[in-house]
């Protein structure tokens, strides 16, 4: 393991409106460059909630662990902070922002990203015309990748994920991703709400994307993506935890078998939280886990 | 940490404007002396002045508006009602404060008309710009010229319209401005001519006062389009607490004509002014109206839509900060058949302040045919911010085609975190969900006003959120 391979300790997430209810109890899990990393799991499980923290999302709140990247406790870094060294979070929803065209979205964010963690006081990322990209580089590096991803170039003029399809938002995901050349990546269920076509090349689109220098932690809840992006390891989160992890062979059998098998060899049939977390009622620990294995 | 609009308007306070000397000032308080005054220093024909006494008799004997803001604190017997700056003031680049200057270069305002800005050398280069302008004007008959010029010059044209759109008795501040304007701009444009470039406000207006009582008078002949422009981002010095305008638009068949306002007034101006448009059979009418700054604005542009198959349309957005209350709106009275109207407001309330939207949509009987539609967004950055709407709507004729919509929101958390997972800060990224919000506004500006205006609501909600 080296400074360099993103690191979660004994992670513990809570809402923050309701911050006695953790929704991960306790994961752990290391992402070393240059590898990938799936992520399956029975909805309400955490892995949105996985992914929201490892970003910063202001609802949830870390109630123990660690999370350490690049050299940075990256729980003291704020969301911003966390995409300018290098993180992205591709998400299960996009929200729509509108009136903000595509373009200044993506030439804000490809400064703001290039500008790091010390950014140069000149540079406003939001005004065209205060440092930053050229236009005219801007304009080439948007056009390629949206060639890499089959994009019709008249997005850019659109506002970002309004009355955009499931699919088109999906993709815009990824045009960002390729756009702003993330060292850790998070794609929650990107290939939800992509046709057949799409998903292939999306995943043709985010392997031509994988490099050395960058990891990768693909949550989806179907094997067939992984045909595409082969993954180093596949992990299992159920009830807020890792249950299982191991090869390709994992996604394939639970596309055959379903949860039930793991869960049960994981001992999370109907009822978990043999160890109620700090402050909970047991009842309060066990009710969403209830949730999700049902 | 004072913010930088609060520099802005407290070095306003005590800013450049101190020591400018009067040639010709009348004294504070309006009286009949003051008015006959203001008109004999104009060397004004007799019906000028016949007018603006009639006007100030109207102006005695109507009661301050009830309905809209707050007027009390308005003490009318402090205000000067007439000055006209003197010849020989000059003053250097070097005393404008350093700070006034950043705001300025943070706007993004070219350097030549920063120095007329902050009001310094009288013979600015935009007298220059102006006359260039004004002389490709003149080839295609466009007349361009400051209101009191026109009145002297073209004395018919100008009499056959004036105060036909908007009479001294349309409402108080109206009647003042008729009783003691002063500047302003006076446009005609000949039939079929199209003015190839916005016509620019602030080029023109050289050593004169930014007008507390202008009045601007445009005519568009048949066919023929113009774009005019009016006021700047950079925020307006004035030692007066009142500006009072009046702005007239005769559309006459067939022609095209927007008008694009972009003011920002220190926050201790009331601001109360009456804008409409008279627009003839299809024609079309565009006001499109930024408020930001002053404590108090007024402001409802109108269109009368008068000949058969005209179009109006207005797009406004106001920005309300502390102690700030913008009550602006849109009426669009439909007067002939087969006319159409499209009204969009935005208005951003923040640390308090107070926006309403009051509006008018009035089709008479007999206007068939109608097409109109309102709507009105608020957006709220905080608990104690405000925000009304009073969309009067009254139709009179069945056949009648209206849409109204009204929302009033907030900036949503999760917008929030989208945009700062992509590295944008907090400011940052709220500026862009606001500047979205603003960009139905913004897109309608010539680009490099729309850069100045998405910076200068930059500066606003820093003002906010610092
Ligand atoms: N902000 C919140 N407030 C309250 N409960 C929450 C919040 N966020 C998530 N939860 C709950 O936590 C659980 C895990 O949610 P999460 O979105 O992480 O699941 P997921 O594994 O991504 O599911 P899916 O496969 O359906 O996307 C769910 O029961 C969800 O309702
Ligand atoms: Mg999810």
């Amino acid at each position: 393991m080296s400074d360099q391979d993103l690191i979660i300790r004994d992670l513990h997430v809570a809402p923050a409106a309701k911050p006695d209810h953790e929704i991960l109890k306790g994961i752990d899990l290391a992402v070393g460059r240059g590898e990938v990393h799936a992520i399956m799991g029975p909805n309400g499980s955490g892995k949105t909630t996985l992914a929201y923290a490892l970003m910063g999302h202001p609802a949830y709140v870390i109630k123990s662990g660690k999370v350490l990247w690049k050299g940075h406790d990256l729980l003291k870094l704020s969301a911003d902070k966390r995409a300018r060294l290098g993180m992205f979070l591709a998400f299960q929803y996009p929200m729509a922002i509108p009136g903000l065209s595509v373009a200044s979205f993506l030439r804000s964010a490809i400064n703001a990203r290039r500008s790091g963690l010390n950014p140069d006081p000149a540079v406003d990322p939001t005004d065209a015309f205060k440092g930053g990209i050229p236009m005219g580089e801007f304009r080439k590096l948007v056009r390629e990748k949206m060639t890499l991803l089959k994009m019709d170039e008249s997005i850019a003029s659109r506002y970002v994920n309004e009355g955009f399809s499931g699919g088109e938002k999906k993709r815009l995901e990824m045009l960002q991703m390729a756009v702003l050349e993330p060292e850790m990546a998070i794609l929650d269920e990107t290939d939800s709400g992509l046709d057949i076509d799409a998903l292939r090349i999306v995943a043709e689109g985010v392997n031509a994307m994988l490099n050395p220098n960058m990891g990768v932690l693909v949550i989806t809840h179907y094997q067939r993506l992984l045909n595409y992006i082969t993954p180093d390891t596949v992990h299992v989160l159920a009830a807020g935890r890792i249950v299982a992890s191991g090869g390709k062979d994992l996604a394939l059998r639970l596309e055959d078998e379903g949860y039930a098998p793991i869960l049960a060899e994981a001992g999370l049939e109907g009822e978990v939280g043999d160890e109620a977390p700090d402050g909970a009622t047991p009842n309060e620990a066990a009710a969403p886990a209830m949730e999700a294995a049902h | 940490m004072a913010t930088s609009r609060e520099l802005v308007s407290s070095e306003y306070k005590f800013g450049f404007h101190d020591e400018v000397d009067y040639l010709e000032e009348t004294k504070a308080g309006l009286t009949r002396e003051t008015v006959e005054a203001i008109s004999r220093f104009k060397r004004e024909p007799q019906w000028m002045l016949d007018f603006r006494l009639r006007a100030y008799e109207h102006f005695l004997a109507r009661p301050m508006p009830m309905w809209g803001g707050d007027l009390m604190q308005i003490d009318l017997n402090k205000i000067v009602y007439y000055r006209k700056p003197s010849e020989g003031e000059e003053k250097s680049w070097d005393d404008v404060p350093d700070k006034i200057k950043k705001t300025f270069e943070r706007l993004g305002i070219p350097e030549a008309e920063r120095k007329f800005l902050a009001g310094v050398g009288a013979q600015y280069d935009s007298e220059v710009v102006y006359h260039s302008v004004r002389e490709e004007l003149s080839k295609i008959g466009v007349v361009f010229m400051g209101t009191d010029q026109g009145l002297k010059e073209y004395p018919e044209l100008f009499r056959k319209y004036f105060a036909t759109v908007v009479p001294p008795e349309d409402n108080k501040f109206a009647a003042l401005n008729s009783a003691v304007w002063s500047g302003g701009s006076f446009v005609y444009v000949p039939k079929g001519v199209e003015v190839p470039l916005p016509l620019q406000a602030y080029f023109r207006i050289n050593a004169e006062n930014t007008g507390q009582f202008e009045r601007t008078l445009i005519i568009v002949d048949e066919g023929a389009k113009v774009h005019y422009i009016e006021g700047c981002t950079a925020p307006i010095y004035t030692t007066d607490a009142l500006h009072a305008a009046v702005v007239e638009v005769i559309a006459l068949p067939g022609s095209k004509v927007r008008y694009t306002t972009i003011q920002n007034w220190s926050n201790d101006v009331y601001n109360l002014v009456t804008k409409r448009a008279h627009a003839h059979a299809h024609s079309t009418v565009e006001w499109i109206d930024a408020n930001t700054g002053s404590r108090l604005t007024m402001k409802y542009p109108s269109i009368y839509l008068r000949g058969e198959g005209a179009t109006a349309e207005v797009i406004s957005v106001a920005v309300a900060g502390k102690g700030q209350h913008q009550d602006t709106g849109a009426k669009a009275i439909h007067l002939a058949p087969n006319t159409r109207s499209r009204i969009i407001s935005k208005s951003i309330s923040k640390d308090g302040g107070r926006t309403t939207y009051r509006g008018q949509l009035k089709v008479v009987p007999g206007a068939t045919g109608v097409v109109a539609s309102v709507r009105c967004d608020a957006l709220l950055l905080d608990e104690g911010s405000r925000s009304d709407t009073y969309p009067y709507i009254d139709i009179q004729e069945d056949d009648t085609t209206m849409t109204h919509e009204a929302t009033v929101g907030k900036i949503s958390q999760d917008q929030v975190f989208y945009l700062m997972s992509r590295g944008l800060t907090e400011n940052e990224a709220t500026n862009l969900v606001v500047q979205g919000f603003l960009e139905v506004f913004t897109k309608e500006l010539p680009m490099e006003y729309a850069i100045e205006f998405n910076r200068l609501v930059k500066l606003e909600m820093e003002g906010s959120l610092g």
